[in-house]
């Protein structure tokens, strides 16, 4: 019972919501707003084809190397800038101007120059979700336990040691919570690099199906382009839950006491 | 916890009439460690204009496409008295301020009504962890369909991508209600109002103002954004406009002037929300640091 009552919960929301999608769109027949039925044929025909690998694929493979290295990048600089303190003062004014850019506005400058290319596309994502981890581990590094990071100055714990079971432990939850605002922004970014320059890759497809009307073919791209959304956020929390179990399992304890 | 929070709301009336006195202290206690940090800061800033002047005319970019700081800054504080300029400026941060404003408040009505509620808890939480991560740009072609390029698109896509940190954030706050208070307010029979008051309100108001910091750096990426790729009016269709006449040092002034109204809103978010928290044992630590 408590089991039905779980799946009734998950999937009661949803379902009213696809009901009334449906009985909108077959009351009120509106070019624009198909029914669920048409957009999910649309979406077999498109993207269960060739479309996948020229495409889908393509895309899929540039934000994962964006991010990759946006997070490696913002990760390894945010740990120098926040360990090193007059380096923090001297390029905190600098990062907060570049961060306060929105990210999106670069693209034309980029295209220049790096030209329309791979490339391009791939800076456009690292250079946009690089931010919020570099400036998340800044700040993780600065917000260490006073107490912890006194007990390992007594203990002398200096160097690699200090840096690979202090500093970052306990920058790891702001991290993460970086790494977070990087994957929305990367997939934001994937979108709005192909959207406004490009001849292949999902964002290019979708702006080229609103332009030829084809509304079915449009709304099964939204759809894939939330799908891969989500499989980011449900591949994040996995990961989530892995590196910082122990994190959780502290603040749950903290909380119960 | 929040109960001697609670306190200091009540004291926080009284204290702010006299804000002086405490920056006074602050400031003389810790002005050579605060000087230090803006000489460094400026260095950094000098340093950053110098290698940015440095780079083109040196020949490490083409200067045609990377101008050297000094023209940019240049053209951007001529375009400072230019009409058209200040008007794309206006028209952004009128559908930012409409766009935020839209997404704060559906997200904190929103939020608070979901996040009382068990049941539109449970309810819910499969249908919002299934849209929020949904990119808001994928809806650019359906806002275009919908409201065609006018600034009804752009508060769309702003209110697709700055509505979710908001509601997000304040169910956050209302979960984090801690136990210990939320049973003494119900053994000492605290009624309902004064438990918003009192419990309620004090916790959710840390996460409300970083879902409203989130949301204001949000709205502005996507309200140029949408000015970018679609065209409505704003600096974004300026930054296209300078980019098809290969107006390359009024593109970078474009960026520029996009990063001091983004350095702007940040400022301004945070000292909001220093101001409505400095209660806050975050903000507190942070002064006394």
């Amino acid at each position: 019972m408590k089991f039905l009552g779980k799946i009734g919960y998950t999937i009661g929301l949803p379902a009213v919501l696809l009901l009334g999608w449906w009985a909108y769109a077959s009351i009120v027949p509106n070019f624009f707003v198909p029914p669920p039925g048409v957009v999910a044929t649309a979406f077999l025909d498109v993207w269960v084809s060739e479309r996948f690998l020229t495409d889908v694929l393509p895309s899929i493979a540039r934000l994962l190397v964006g991010l990759g290295i946006a997070i490696l990048l913002g990760s390894a600089l945010g740990l120098t800038i926040g360990c090193v303190r007059w380096l923090r003062d001297v390029l905190e004014p600098v990062l907060e101007f570049i961060r306060a850019i929105p990210p999106t506005i670069t693209i034309p400058v980029l295209l220049l120059l790096v030209g329309i290319n791979d490339t391009m596309k791939i800076t456009v994502i690292v250079l946009g979700s690089m931010w919020p981890v570099l400036l998340n581990t800044v700040e993780g590094v600065r917000a260490i336990d006073p107490v912890l990071s006194d007990t390992a100055q007594v203990y002398r714990i200096r160097g690699f040691a200090r840096l690979w079971h202090l500093t970052v432990p306990s920058a790891s939850p702001q991290i993460m919570a970086g790494v977070r605002q990087s994957l929305s922004l990367g997939l934001i970014l994937m979108v709005i690099s192909e959207m406004f320059a490009a001849n292949e890759g999902l964002g290019f497809a979708i702006v080229q199906f609103q332009r030829t009307f084809a509304i079915p073919e449009m709304w099964s791209g939204i759809v894939l382009l939330g799908l891969i959304g989500i499989a980011l956020s449900i591949v994040f929390q996995i990961v989530q839950t892995r590196v910082l179990a122990w994190y959780f399992g502290l603040r749950e304890v903290s909380n119960a006491v | 916890m929040s109960f001697s929070n609670t306190g200091s709301v009540d004291g926080s009336r009284a204290a702010t009439a006299v804000p002086g006195s405490r920056r006074g202290v602050s400031l003389s206690k810790w002005k050579s460690p605060r000087l230090r940090r803006v000489l460094r800061g400026t260095v950094g800033i000098l340093g950053f204009l110098i290698v940015w002047q440095m780079v083109p005319l040196l020949g490490l970019a083409d200067p045609q496409y990377l101008p050297p700081a000094t023209d940019v800054i240049v053209v951007f504080v001529q375009k400072l008295t230019e009409p058209s300029f200040l008007i794309a400026v206006s028209q952004t941060m009128k559908a930012w301020v409409l766009g935020f404003g839209i997404s704060v408040g559906s997200g904190v009505i929103i939020g608070l009504i979901i996040g009382s509620s068990t049941f539109l808890k449970r309810a819910t939480h499969s249908t919002i962890e299934f849209l929020r991560p949904i990119p808001s740009v994928a809806m650019i072609p359906l806002a275009v369909l919908f409201f065609g390029i006018k600034l009804e698109s752009e508060l769309f896509l702003i209110f697709l991508a700055a509505f979710w940190p908001v509601l997000i954030q304040v169910m956050y706050g209302i979960a984090d209600v801690d136990k210990v208070a939320e049973d003494t307010a119900r053994s000492m029979q605290l009624g309902f109002v004064s438990r918003i008051r009192y419990l309620v309100w004090p916790t959710v108001l840390p996460y409300l103002l970083t879902g409203i910091r989130l949301a204001a750096a949000i709205a502005l990426v996507m309200a140029i954004t949408t000015e970018l790729i679609i065209g409505t009016p704003g600096l974004g269709k300026s930054v296209v406009q300078a980019q098809a006449n290969n107006q390359i040092t009024l593109m970078f002034a474009l960026i520029l002037t996009s990063g001091v109204i983004g350095v702007a809103i940040n400022g301004l978010t945070r000292v909001f929300e220093h101001q409505v928290l400095f209660w806050h044992h975050s903000v507190r630590a942070e002064i006394a640091a």
